[in-house]
């Protein structure tokens, strides 16, 4: 392919090694889940890789199995605004993307808070946002668990028609700062709020010039039809599954056919499935190393855990190593709290891994490897380079959130073999020519107040 | 404590300054305000000329005056910012606690003390009125404001200690990445709020991170008296600051806590003429609750050398950039005539030990 040829352009980001299995802590060269340098390495890597934007998920509760703080996993994490401010002043381009729960935080103070990162890394903020009606974790706020489960999309809605007004108010030229005629900000171009709806009562003035993206990008995760909606209505992004290059297709062209009802277009929108990935200098290597890896995602009382998920009940006199229980599963026991159950239907699940077990002679611990195992990239550099850029081309994505196994180098050798491949074939920029994320994404400018709504 | 060197020096970082004209000045970089070079120049330039600690005032909601400054970044995320701007400072936002979440908010702070390595303090202040911006809860008096604080400080006090420092142990034999025994939930339930616990983020540097609180009345002196660390106190004479610090130190009894004294304070070679200047542009007299001095650097030097009785001085520029200026290229220099590269956390500065945790003693 030639690089004369306009080929569509590859998006992606470093998402920073999470809280649960597919981040190794037990390899020698895992390092800190909590200090700064971590983050440091990872974000600077990425832009050294001309990335979109680094992304950090955030944590309100931690994860419970069988009633207890799970212990399996990497535990504790930062408070995710705190640590994009901070790698604010450590990077120059990358875009700095945060998950913040709307159930938990009041609309006013969001939107000081990304319009604050938004000045402070000179527009280059990005909000993943994600709406729980987990009582569980509403146990650490004022609140407690009060929003219904039906009502979750109702209030992303409204807080985003909110943060997005106030993001608003403030007239592009303001403060005007007339020394001669000694005003600052007039009056007329602060436009106060009043907002009265399922969720809100506010009224009042917003406190914070308009910010350099004028709205901080925002992203969204949801596959269910109601997800996909909210995403086509409102967001910059979503951050979907990796799946197969059909599953993938089928999603992209679902999503982007939403689009127009809401007067937007298919670029406004941009598909991100988060992947992983594993590189070998051949692909016998990098197979190999993907087992291996595997092998330290599900270790031995890992198998056990998330078999308990499945069974409810206490399965850890069970040998890992040997065939699975005869027990029945408990039906509707739910021991794991504080993320996404396993499975919907555990009778049925059950059923399945055990004639799946029983028919390849599987211990506990194989056919959680094999049960558990996700899309991934694997191969040579070229390899997986060839893999994203068909992703890419064919309308699977318009990129990827890349989700390292190790904290922090993961991201070192993709930066370094794979991102001058898709360089060279002329699919991923070689440098950036944008200085907010906005730019990078090639999204339009949102429209000010005066100008008429439009989705972002 | 007559040598003014040993002196304990913030300086308090609002706006362009806290004369509400300040803006119209010509090098008041108003401008800038909004920019993060603003705040990484004048904080960075503080940090590198030996200030201690730099407070960030912040509150909710836009004033009425168009001829004032109005707008303003949240003050964590303007501390945070200055991660890497800064060395050596104590880094202190102001986060009401109103209106906001004490799980965010001790969390947040907990962070910026790992993204310092142990620089991060929390001004505990409460916002009255403004309720209809956030629509959840009715007016407060004073009382209950800081009845609320009290919880709130309460609270972050319990997440800041819920990991203890071993809780980590990445143990590959038996899989275990935390011994779950020394990560506690901290079971609060208050009269405002009940927060369950544990905190997210892992025990931080300094164990617990610097409270700091401004007196006002008798309600912010008792939350002085018996959980601020840093206290910033206001007084029109330096009697009067030694009596009001002498009074805190005996109802705080043998815990140590260090005394501030703001000071409004106008720098320049001509500070009468630039202090008119500016009450022109208000229409009215500059008034403050708290000793104001406008001068030269060298008469700010004389006034600190005859400072006692408190453990140091909260600068509040009238004029911020330009009296920043002044204080790093001809104040700081004698105060701090050799400035220490940075080693160890705000604590150890202060010779305040690192607080045993409350878990690990209740064993």
């Amino acid at each position: 392919m030639s690089r004369n040829t306009v080929r569509k352009q590859i998006h992606l980001a470093a998402h920073f090694p999470g809280v649960n299995n597919t981040t190794v802590w037990a390899d020698p060269e895992s390092r800190s889940q909590i200090d700064f340098s971590s983050f440091l390495h990872l974000a600077r890597t990425a832009e050294r890789g001309r990335f979109d934007f680094f992304f950090l998920a955030e944590g309100l509760r931690l994860r419970e199995h069988r009633g207890r703080i799970h212990d399996l996993d990497v535990v504790g994490r930062p408070d995710t605004l705190t640590v994009l401010e901070a790698l604010a002043g450590a990077t120059t381009h990358l875009g700095l993307a945060g998950t913040i729960n709307t159930t938990f935080n009041e609309p006013y103070e969001l939107a000081k808070q990304f319009a604050t990162l938004d000045h402070l890394s000179g527009g280059r903020a990005a909000w993943n946002l994600v709406t729980s009606p987990d009582a569980f974790t509403g146990e650490n706020f004022r609140r407690g668990g009060f929003l219904e489960y039906s009502q979750r999309y109702v209030r992303a809605a409204e807080v985003v028609d909110v943060t997005r007004q106030l993001w608003d108010s403030w007239a592009e030229h303001a403060p005007v700062i007339d020394r001669e005629a000694g005003v600052f900000a007039a009056d007329t171009d602060i436009t106060p709020f009043d907002v009265h709806t399922t969720q809100f009562d506010i009224t009042g003035r917003f406190e914070v010039p308009r910010s350099p993206q004028g709205h901080p990008v925002l992203l969204q995760a949801g596959d269910s039809d109601e997800g996909r909606e909210f995403g086509a209505a409102k967001a910059d992004a979503i951050f979907s599954r990796h799946g197969t290059l059909e599953e993938g297709r089928a999603f992209y062209t679902d999503v982007k056919n939403r689009l127009a009802k809401y007067g937007r277009s298919w670029d406004d929108l941009k598909i991100l499935p988060a992947a992983t990935f594993v590189l070998g200098d051949t692909p016998e290597e990098a197979e190999e190393r993907a087992r291996h890896i595997r092998l330290q995602q599900v270790g031995p009382q890992t198998a056990i855990a998330f078999l308990e998920q499945v069974w409810g009940k206490d399965l850890s006199a069970y040998d890992p190593d040997g065939p699975l229980p005869d027990v029945e599963p408990e039906d509707n026991v739910i021991i794991t709290r504080g993320r996404v159950r396993h499975a919907k239907d555990p009778l049925a699940v059950a059923r399945q891994w055990k004639a799946k077990a029983d028919a390849e002679n599987l211990s506990i611990r194989e056919l959680i490897i094999e049960v558990t195992a996700r899309q991934q990239f694997v191969g040579t550099p070229q390899q997986v380079a060839d893999e994203i850029d068909l992703y890419v081309q064919t309308d699977a994505s318009d990129g990827f959130i890349l989700v390292p196994h190790l904290t922090p180098g993961g991201l070192d050798e993709f930066v370094d073999t794979v991102v001058p491949l898709l360089q060279e074939r002329g699919s991923f920029r070689t440098d950036y020519d944008s200085s907010t994320l906005r730019g990078h994404l090639n999204l339009r400018d949102p429209h000010t107040v005066t100008e008429g709504a439009r989705a972002s | 404590m007559s040598d003014s060197s040993e002196l304990l020096l913030a300086v308090e970082f609002a706006g362009t300054g806290v004369h509400p004209a300040s803006w119209r000045r010509d090098d008041s970089r108003a401008e800038e305000l909004f920019t993060p070079r603003y705040w990484a120049d004048l904080v960075g330039a503080a940090d590198r000329a030996g200030a201690d600690f730099a407070f960030f005032p912040d509150t909710f909601g836009v004033v009425s005056g168009e001829n004032t400054v109005r707008g303003r970044l949240e003050a964590i995320g303007l501390a945070a910012r200055l991660t890497t701007a800064t060395s050596r400072i104590g880094l202190i936002p102001t986060a009401t606690v109103t209106h906001t979440e004490p799980f965010h908010v001790a969390k947040a702070i907990q962070t910026i003390d790992h993204t310092t390595l142990g620089r991060a303090g929390w001004e505990v202040a409460v916002t009255p009125g403004v309720v209809e911006l956030f629509g959840r809860k009715d007016e407060q008096d004073t009382a209950s404001l800081w009845a609320e604080a009290h919880e709130a400080a309460e609270v972050a006090a319990r997440l800041w200690d819920s990991w203890e420092d071993d809780a980590e142990i990445r143990d590959v034999a038996t899989g275990r990445f935390i011994d779950r025994d020394k990560v506690h939930y901290i079971d609060f339930v208050g009269e405002y709020f009940s927060v369950k616990g544990s905190s997210i983020v892992p025990r931080s540097p300094q164990g617990q991170p610097l409270v700091a609180v401004t007196v006002t009345g008798e309600e912010t002196l008792e939350f002085a008296v018996q959980r601020a660390d840093l206290v910033r106190i206001r007084a029109t004479d330096l009697a009067a600051a030694a009596d009001l610090a002498t009074r805190i130190r005996t109802r705080a009894e043998d815990r140590r806590i260090f005394v501030l004294l703001d000071v409004d304070v106008l720098l320049g070679d001509d500070a009468a003429a630039d202090l008119a200047r500016l009450e022109q542009w208000a229409g009215e007299p500059y008034r403050s609750d708290t000793l104001v001095h406008s001068g030269t650097p060298a008469s700010l030097l004389e006034f600190l050398s005859g400072v006692s009785g408190v453990d140091g001085v909260t600068v509040r520029p009238l004029a911020l950039a330009a009296t920043v200026e002044r204080l790093v290229e001809d104040v700081l220099p004698v105060l701090r005539p050799a400035v220490a590269p940075a080693t160890g956390t705000l604590r150890d500065r202060l010779g305040l030990p690192r607080p045993v945790n409350r878990f690990v003693a209740a064993h």
